[in-house]
């Protein structure tokens, strides 16, 4: 890293840059979304974009996911490279068909004679009091379909290189961001100046330990951080904290090599468990696995209900630094 | 109409568009190419209906028998390289593009030597090279795909427009209101092509609309639109030629309601029972093959027995892409996960 490149930065500025400077170098790529103009996007993160590459180029849409998604899949097939915006990642779910049917599957019908290069980056997760329909985790959805390649950054560092290689990459990559971490100042990274990539499918170790190995997602791997620390701290616990990062394709070999020290897993995701993202982990690691594990795997995650309105309920529904603590004491028996 | 304005320089056609007669322009031999590539369709057609009663079809297949016009007429007033989006029926559009028989018939059969090596069959031939950007199994499913294709061409200034099939049940999916609305508000280069067959697999378009012409629905989008006589194949080249001008000059898209039928069920298990034996009569009576055969003859830029010998060529061919598919090899089930990403 160029030591006078480096900045502080959070999540939503890394995110701006990495588009930003992928824009400036490449015509062919290009922003579609609700509100993504003079707005800057709901959460503010194409502010300023507008100004600097025009409205041919920040395409602002009436409120129609299912058609933003269509033509985004249609422009890619056809020589661009878009980045979608879908405002929350719940509505996803109104593009479902042009994800699923058509982006996704693409490649394979046609016989490898096709290429879909877009990124739908969304904003996903709870925490902020939005309710069911605007705070879902819903990264098993997409992650469980083939054709499909899924992102989750936790840090601005991570977020910005993660974002240019999805731009880069030649398939559909939903670019799942967490509301909680786009402005927070806690969360701020050194972010290099000069445009790098971080290959997707690929995890990183955010903290090395020797107790118990933690895989998490995207905002539970801050809270996981969190957790980690606090147990070091008071009872000299070492965790080792992964970051796991794309979803899919999936690292599973950073995870294994993690529990052949460790031998025991800690599974942590914002989303509810039933058919989680985790549950995948948990089984792959099972076989591929099992002979290192000195404790069966276990999941801390969302609750089996929607994201409920009132903080209270809210806090029980998605996981906390307490709840992932008792997850970490429990496993260690 | 066919033969009636042959000779006339401009019309006015069925929903009181003038339009000009470029078809009389055409060279002969543009126009009988035309021909052959609407026999080609039927036997083709005629020939994966045979898989079908022989039970070589592994999954289902949508014939698009008594519909050739509309796919002939409009990808010929169209320039080779510009883009179409096709649907379930597919077949016509991709033989009027160019496609290869032999590798459409291979995929029919599941063979590695097919479009999608197997991977996709009747519902999924695409080819991306000749602007055929592909057949789509979700109903309205492309409709998105080919506004974003029209994207392109805006933005990359490349002078290219695209014609976006789809049938009468896809213009009650959200996808068509929805990306025909964008196509508007950014004057994008396409022509939504709505090949009104009368059904969306068994529902009549009585039973689905409570308007007269789908065309009427420009008007909720502000956009041109108008209904034509789908089975004759010179009123769909020269509104698809008209429009296409407009397209390229950057006036917006077009909605053409294209008024036809399918001879044959919905798909290969279809009994038929929502339609009667008197209504298919009447339709094959309206045979668009046959009515711009008369238009040539009468013309004499073809005699009876050069129609012949173009037909017979073309069952010879389509004879030799059965065999080409029949004899290509299965795909070898190693390659099950290939292609899943580029």
């Amino acid at each position: 890293m160029l030591k006078n490149s480096a900045r502080q930065l959070t999540y939503l500025e890394a995110i701006r840059e990495a588009m930003q400077q992928k824009m400036r170098a490449d015509n062919d790529v290009y922003l579609i979304g609700e509100d993504i103009a003079e707005y800057g996007g709901a959460f503010g993160v194409t502010v300023g974009m507008l100004e600097e590459f025009g409205r041919e180029r920040i395409r602002n849409t009436p409120i129609s996911e299912e058609a933003i998604i269509g033509v985004a899949a249609g422009s890619a097939i056809t020589g661009m490279r878009p980045i979608a915006e879908i405002m929350f990642s719940d509505f996803i779910t109104i593009a479902m068909d042009q994800i699923a049917n058509q982006a996704a599957k693409i490649s394979y019908m046609f016989g490898g004679k096709a290429r879909v290069p877009m990124v739908i980056r969304t904003a996903g997760g709870g925490g902020t009091g939005a309710a069911a329909q605007h705070s879902q985790s819903l990264e098993a959805v997409v992650t469980h379909i083939p054709g499909l390649k899924v992102v989750m950054p936790s840090c601005p560092y991570d977020a910005k290189g993660l974002l240019i290689s999805s731009i880069n990459d030649n398939n559909p990559v939903i670019f799942i961001e967490h509301k909680l971490l786009y402005k927070n100042k806690k969360y701020i990274d050194d972010v290099p100046e000069e445009m790098y990539e971080i290959p997707l499918g690929k995890g990183d170790i955010k903290q090395e330990g020797r107790d118990i190995t933690i895989v998490a997602t995207s905002y539970m791997v801050q809270k996981s951080l969190e957790a980690a620390e606090k147990l070091s701290l008071e009872k000299g616990i070492k965790c080792e904290v992964i970051d796991i990062r794309t979803l899919r394709p999936l690292d599973i070999d950073i995870i294994l090599n993690s529990i052949k020290k460790t031998g025991k897993l800690l599974c942590v995701e914002e989303a509810p468990i039933f058919g989680g993202f985790m549950g995948e982990v948990a089984a792959q690691v099972s076989e591929k696995g099992f002979d290192w594990l000195d404790a069966p795997i276990k999941r801390v995650a969302g609750r089996n209900c929607p994201v409920p309105y009132s903080r209270v309920l809210e806090q029980e529904m998605i996981p906390g630094v307490a709840r992932i603590e008792k997850g970490i004491l429990d496993l260690l028996g | 109409m066919g033969k009636n304005v042959d000779k006339k320089n401009q019309y006015t056609n069925i929903s009181g568009y003038k339009i000009e007669n470029k078809f009389k322009d055409l060279n002969e031999n543009i126009k009988i190419e035309m021909l052959r590539k609407m026999y080609q369709i039927r036997h083709f057609e005629n020939e994966a209906e045979q898989f079908i009663i022989r039970g070589m079809i592994h999954g289902t297949c949508h014939l698009y028998t008594g519909e050739e016009a509309t796919a002939v007429g409009a990808i010929y007033a169209i320039g080779g390289g510009d883009y179409i989006t096709s649907t379930h029926r597919g077949h016509g559009h991709c033989i009027a593009k160019g496609a290869d028989l032999n590798a459409m018939m291979a995929e029919l059969l599941g063979k590695k030597t097919g479009y999608s090596k197997g991977k996709g069959g009747s519902m999924h031939i695409a080819d991306v090279k000749s602007g055929n950007l592909g057949a789509n199994g979700v109903v309205g499913g492309s409709i998105g795909i080919a506004t974003g294709a029209a994207l392109t061409c805006k933005m990359k200034k490349n002078g290219k427009i695209v014609v976006c099939f789809f049938g009468d049940g896809a213009a009650n999916q959200g996808i068509f209101h929805s990306s025909i609305n964008i196509a508007s508000i950014w004057d994008l280069p396409v022509i939504y092509l709505c090949e009104n067959n009368v059904y969306g697999m068994s529902t009549s378009i009585k039973d689905a609309f409570n308007i007269e012409k789908i065309s009427d629905r420009k008007c909720a989008y502000g956009i041109e639109g108008l209904t034509i006589d789908g089975n004759d194949l010179i009123e769909v080249f020269n509104t698809v030629s008209y429009f296409a001008g407009r397209c390229r000059a950057g006036k917006g898209p077009v909605l053409v309601e294209s008024l036809t039928y399918r001879w044959s069920g919905h798909s290969k298990s279809d009994a038929q029972v929502y339609r009667t034996r008197e209504e298919i009569k009447e339709w094959k009576e309206r045979d668009p093959i046959k009515r711009y055969r008369e238009v040539l003859i009468d013309g004499k830029i073809l005699t009876e027995k050069d129609d012949k010998d173009l037909e017979k060529e073309v069952i010879s061919k389509i004879q030799e892409a059965s065999e080409f598919a029949k004899e290509s090899p299965f795909p070898d089930p190693s390659e099950v996960e290939d292609d899943v990403y580029a």
